[in-house]
């Protein structure tokens, strides 16, 4: 243990701790600008760059960075003396001399952590005036890059190629003109971006933000031809609230049905129905290959999940070899939109154009995988627009309504009732729980001795069990972040020696809890966390916890489909892949 | 994402000093060293290879190549001209004679000539100083340049 003193506070603190992280750790909080640490998910942002941390330490002639410094035995620090708060002024200010002065119009108005600085250090004016850095703007179906807010902290680049591995965003050219850009300062669209948005979650500016949609779901609404249904994802209920002043982890699943329909959606829907209708013919769809390998039969194996549209994109562009082992099941956006467009139009009496079709999600990913061609029909998408959770916000408080003040209200009917499995399908581990407790039951034909798998949950990055199916030791890992997942996936690749049946793949830390259009964390994992808790206190309050016992799903199997997994959910509900891996072509 | 096209000897030679190289991710700085040693430049292609075979993004190698002003992406002449803008040679004029090689060739800084007979760039010192203002023609070293003497210079070359 080291001793030191901060602020003339007397701590000890274990060698090899930083001076940020001691203070932290004793109740002082030092302002920090490109320091970004999701604890407990293996990721930081440490580059020790925009010198915002700086704090006086004893017999040092200059001032030390905090988040790089480790603490040393008998160090004195001050963190607030006059000379430290001037030199972090001056580093704001000089931030500030090159950075667009539109707070009012930003997206990130209110929520910048630029902003809060600057009001935190009492900067009013600007005293450096000079020339200030463009760059040309560029977006993709998720993403818009605006590079001239961006500070260079350099958490995107280190989200991206270190959480992700996704490799999409380096530092490029030098001085002045340095910017965080694509290789060959190409457009985002065309580099290896994969779209999970975790670079705009972590962004501390408005350099990166979401693409809005809500200025099109409104039109829809005003439109008196159409008819605008919306489904509401599992992860979403458990983060709304935050955004109107909620504790992180309130449930504000009823309330978000009555704001949704006081918006002028004419049905309320929700995705988690969908969930559940994925767990039926992805939970068939495994036991189909499990049966088949049992028979000796050549089959894919392990199976991947499919829910995950950034995962999708991902394995499309690095594993365009292992396009056959992540299940054909649509995602349960992807399946509420076919199962809206094929048998609600004629029901609710709407020609397939005419019903629009809305989703909220906690993710950014869901924008393009909405727009895929193979999830459209004559060029009519299943889901015609997709809001983030935040987007969601911003449209309720537009239209001058509370969440707080919302009465709580059910989802309509046919597609609104959902299971605690659909519930779960909102955290890492979760579709692989609700897929277990489905396919258990329908492969054993007993009832399952305990429904709570708890070896598929917390923040582990990788989880691995062995799952006893009657007799049949079923193997299992569970992966989020895309790093962890490219680690499995090699493991595929060299024929899988761990002898895994099914792997579930979220991009986002922790699941879509965490996804990139939830509200903002600014690094709080707690608040990741208190969205799983809530995430798993509903599945538990849930009278019905098993995606095959859902009246809803049991009735559209007998009126609609079938069964699943059979013709006409092939024809709907399943969709392919594609290889867009990139390619060196040897030409003479 | 795209398809890159490039010639398969272009593809061995790259694939043969990453090779020497053990494939090593650390060793992008070197890799492009060389590499740029047998093409001239560092075109978009050539990173992507350099990329595949390291196994990195090719973000990073763009990272790389467009930090450091040694490594170009710009083709460089049958005969690269460099101009030293170094403090000595920059008081005695090297502007102005690195002016007269842009006017004379017709070609921007940086760039290369569109018969590909000349590119111009400019560097820190190559140790002369006592000959001030120096430019390099491939490996040979013009000193005590003034503007009047480039047309008579480049003439040697064409």
């Amino acid at each position: 243990m080291i001793n030191l003193t901060i602020d003339n506070k007397p701590i000890q603190v274990p060698e090899g701790t930083t001076i940020l992280k001691a203070a932290r750790m004793n109740g002082i909080d030092i302002p920090t600008l490109c320091h970004f640490e999701l604890d407990g998910m293996n990721f930081e942002n440490k580059p020790g760059g925009c010198r915002v941390c700086v704090v006086e330490v004893k017999g040092r002639r200059n001032l030390a960075p905090a988040c790089a410094t480790d603490v040393m035995e008998g160090m004195e620090v001050l963190t607030h003396s006059a000379r430290v708060i001037n030199a972090r002024k001056t580093v704001v200010e000089l931030i500030l001399s090159d950075h667009p002065n539109d707070c009012l119009q930003c997206e990130k108005n209110g929520d910048c952590e630029l902003q809060s600085l600057t009001k935190r250090l009492g900067i009013k004016e600007i005293p450096f005036k000079g020339e200030t850095s463009t760059y040309r703007k560029d977006s993709t179906l998720s993403v818009y890059r605006d590079m001239d807010k961006c500070v260079m902290c350099r958490r995107c680049e280190t989200m991206c190629n270190k959480f992700q591995t996704v490799g999409a965003l380096s530092g490029v050219n030098r001085g002045f003109q340095a910017v965080v850009a694509p290789a060959f300062e190409q457009n985002l669209g065309d580099s290896s971006c994969i779209n999970c948005g975790q670079c705009v979650q972590v962004c501390p500016v408005g350099a990166l933000t979401l693409v809005d949609n809500i200025a099109d779901v409104m039109a829809a609404i005003a439109d008196p031809t159409k008819k605008v249904v919306v489904q509401t994802a599992p992860a979403v209920r458990v983060a709304l609230g935050e955004e109107f002043g909620m504790k992180p982890g309130e449930i504000v699943t009823g309330k978000m049905a009555a704001a949704l329909r006081r918006l002028g959606f004419d049905q309320v829907y929700d995705t988690d129905w969908s969930a559940d209708l994925t767990i039926m013919e992805e939970g068939t769809e495994l036991l189909g290959r499990l049966k088949k390998a049992l028979a000796g039969e050549e089959v894919k194996l392990p199976m991947f999940t499919s829910c995950c549209p950034a995962w999708v994109a991902f394995y499309e562009k690095n594993f365009p070899d292992l396009l056959e082992y992540p299940s054909t099941a649509k995602s349960p956006q992807g399946m509420f939109g076919a199962v809206a467009k094929n048998y609600l139009a004629p029901k609710l009496g709407v020609k397939r154009e005419d019903l629009v079709v809305v989703s909220i999600m906690p993710f950014l990913a869901k924008k393009s995988e909405r727009a895929r061609e193979e999830l459209s029909v004559n060029g009519d998408a299943d889901v015609n627009f997709t809001l983030s959770t935040r987007e969601l916000a911003h449209m309720i408080r537009q239209c001058n309504l509370d969440l707080n003040d919302m009465p709580e209200e059910d989802f309509d009917s046919p597609l609104g009732q959902s299971t605690g499995a659909a519930v779960i399908f909102g955290a890492t581990g979760g579709v692989m729980e609700a897929a277990l407790r489905t396919a258990y039951e329908v492969h054993t034909g007993k009832k399952l001795p305990r429904i709570d798998f708890e070896e598929t949950r917390g923040f582990q990055g990788i989880k691995e069990a062995t799952i006893d199916f009657d007799g049949f030791p079923l193997k299992i890992a569970v992966a989020y972040s895309l790093g962890n997942a490219r680690k499995l996936m090699e493991q595929v690749r060299e024929g899988n020696p761990n002898g895994y049946h099914f792997i579930e793949v979220m991009a986002c830390p922790g699941g879509c809890i965490g996804g990139a259009g939830q509200p903002y964390h600014h690094g709080n994992s707690d608040i990741i966390r208190k969205r799983m808790e809530a995430t798993y206190r509903e599945d538990a309050g849930k009278p019905i916890r098993k995606s095959h016992e859902n009246p809803e799903i049991i009735a559209i199997y007998k009126e609609y489909y079938g069964e699943p997994c059979g013709h006409l959910s092939h024809e709907q509900l399943h969709t392919h892949y594609f290889d867009r891996s990139d390619k060196v072509e040897a030409t003479k | 994402m795209a398809n890159i096209k490039l010639s398969e000897d272009k593809i061995n030679v790259i694939k043969e000093i990453a090779k020497s190289f053990g494939n090593k991710p650390g060793e992008v700085i070197n890799v492009l060293h060389q590499v740029q040693g047998k093409f001239g430049y560092l075109p978009a292609e050539v990173q992507e290879v350099v990329a595949h075979e390291l196994n990195i993004p090719v973000s990073r190698v763009y990272g790389i190549v467009s930090f450091y002003s040694f490594f170009t992406m710009e083709p460089k002449g049958e005969h690269p001209i460099d101009v030293c803008l170094g403090t000595a040679c920059y008081v005695r004029g090297a502007e102005k004679v690195l002016d007269a090689f842009a006017r004379e060739l017709n070609v921007q800084i940086g760039k290369c000539t569109a018969d590909g007979k000349f590119s111009l760039n400019t560097l820190r010192c190559v140790g002369a100083c006592g000959l001030a203002p120096v430019a390099m023609i491939g490996d040979k070293v013009y000193g005590r340049l003034t503007p009047d003497q480039i047309p008579g210079i480049i003439a040697e070359y064409k």
